[in-house]
């Protein structure tokens, strides 16, 4: 039992410790990626630096891959482009300051609406019963008697 | 009529026009650089010409206006004679001008060159667009005027022109030791 437990206490270990030194091939187009993946291409509207066929983001994605090369950090590779480009720079943008509503009112608004509703469906269905329908159809006047009243 | 309500309706839907007239007219391809005011990037380029080495580091105490640029950009045509024009004016004050190529070929370059009747500063190759993107170059023309400290005092996306260039370069360009003299009044030492 110990050792199973020694065993998966390694493999999850593992990965946690291969974050930080980036020597492999494979290991440097993975960590290009997903660096790539959070920075804006400048040309093509909406794409990541990774998704994007064009020349520049091409030319961006060997800055990137250099840099992770040369064991800079993600933060570190990210600020580099901050400071030339902007904060736009980035797909998602920092989670600090103003940039936190972008964050914080889609779910604010979601849970105001589902309030609202919530509230309005108990004021639509919380009425008096209506009335019984008056009418000569006999059919109706038989379906009137098969459903049942709240 | 419920007045109070008919308020609230009013003002949340008045929020929200004035939420979407702000965002809506904004430009989302636009990119405001936050590099005036900056260290200018340093870089060394060879020269299309000669294949001469030009390092940003040995142009320390010079005004630099480094203009990118490509024959494939059509408002790059409109800038090349006030560009052409600017540097005779300044380069004989001492302004060094640099045409840098973006995502081309030195042909390309020299055909476009040829077109626009001649150039009269150098141009300088930018492999890989390394430069361009030390830069924060999102497109061409950009043109960037670094001042005797190394410093980036102006940057402009588009066609630039002769009178642009002019009111900022001078400014860069007055001597401070003339300045003491002239406050002083002619003829005092």
């Amino acid at each position: 039992m110990t050792r199973r437990i020694l065993l998966l206490a390694l493999l999850v270990a593992a990965p946690l410790h291969a974050q930080t030194v980036v020597t492999d091939s494979a290991g440097i187009d993975a960590r290009t990626r997903e660096i790539a993946s959070q920075l804006r291409c400048v040309v093509c509207q909406g794409l990541s630096i990774e998704d994007s066929p064009s020349e520049l983001a091409q030319s961006m994605r060997a800055v990137v891959r250099e840099q992770v090369m040369a064991g800079r950090t993600e933060d570190e590779i990210k600020a580099y482009f901050v400071e030339r480009y902007g904060e736009r720079i980035l797909l998602s943008p920092r989670a600090t300051g103003f940039n936190l509503s972008v964050y914080i009112l889609p779910v604010l608004a979601l849970l105001l609406g589902a309030i609202g509703i919530i509230v309005a469906v108990r004021r639509w269905t919380g009425g008096a019963a209506p009335a019984s329908v008056e009418t000569d159809d006999p059919d109706l006047a038989a379906w009137d008697e098969l459903v049942p009243r709240s | 009529m419920n007045w109070s309500r008919a308020a609230l309706g009013l003002g949340i839907a008045l929020s929200i026009i004035a939420l979407l007239g702000f965002g809506l007219t904004r430009d989302p391809t636009a990119f405001p650089s936050p590099l005036p005011g900056t260290t200018a990037p340093t870089f060394a380029l060879p020269v299309m010409e000669t294949g001469e080495l030009v390092d940003l580091a040995d142009l320390a105490g010079e005004v630099v206006v480094l203009n990118f640029w490509a024959s494939w950009c059509v408002p790059c045509r409109y800038e090349h004679a006030d560009l052409v024009a600017s540097a005779g004016r300044y380069q004989t004050r001492g302004v060094r001008f640099y045409g840098l190529l973006y995502q081309d070929t030195p042909r390309n370059a020299g055909t476009f060159i040829e077109e626009m009747g001649g150039v009269n500063y150098p141009t300088l190759l930018d492999e890989g667009s390394r430069t361009a993107i030390s830069y924060g170059v999102t497109g061409v023309p950009e043109t960037f005027v670094i001042d005797r400290d190394g410093t980036i005092v102006f940057k402009y996306n588009g066609p630039i022109s002769l009178r642009q260039l002019e009111a900022v370069i001078e400014p860069l360009l007055v001597d401070p030791a003339a300045m003491t003299s002239a406050a002083h009044g002619p003829g005092m030492p």
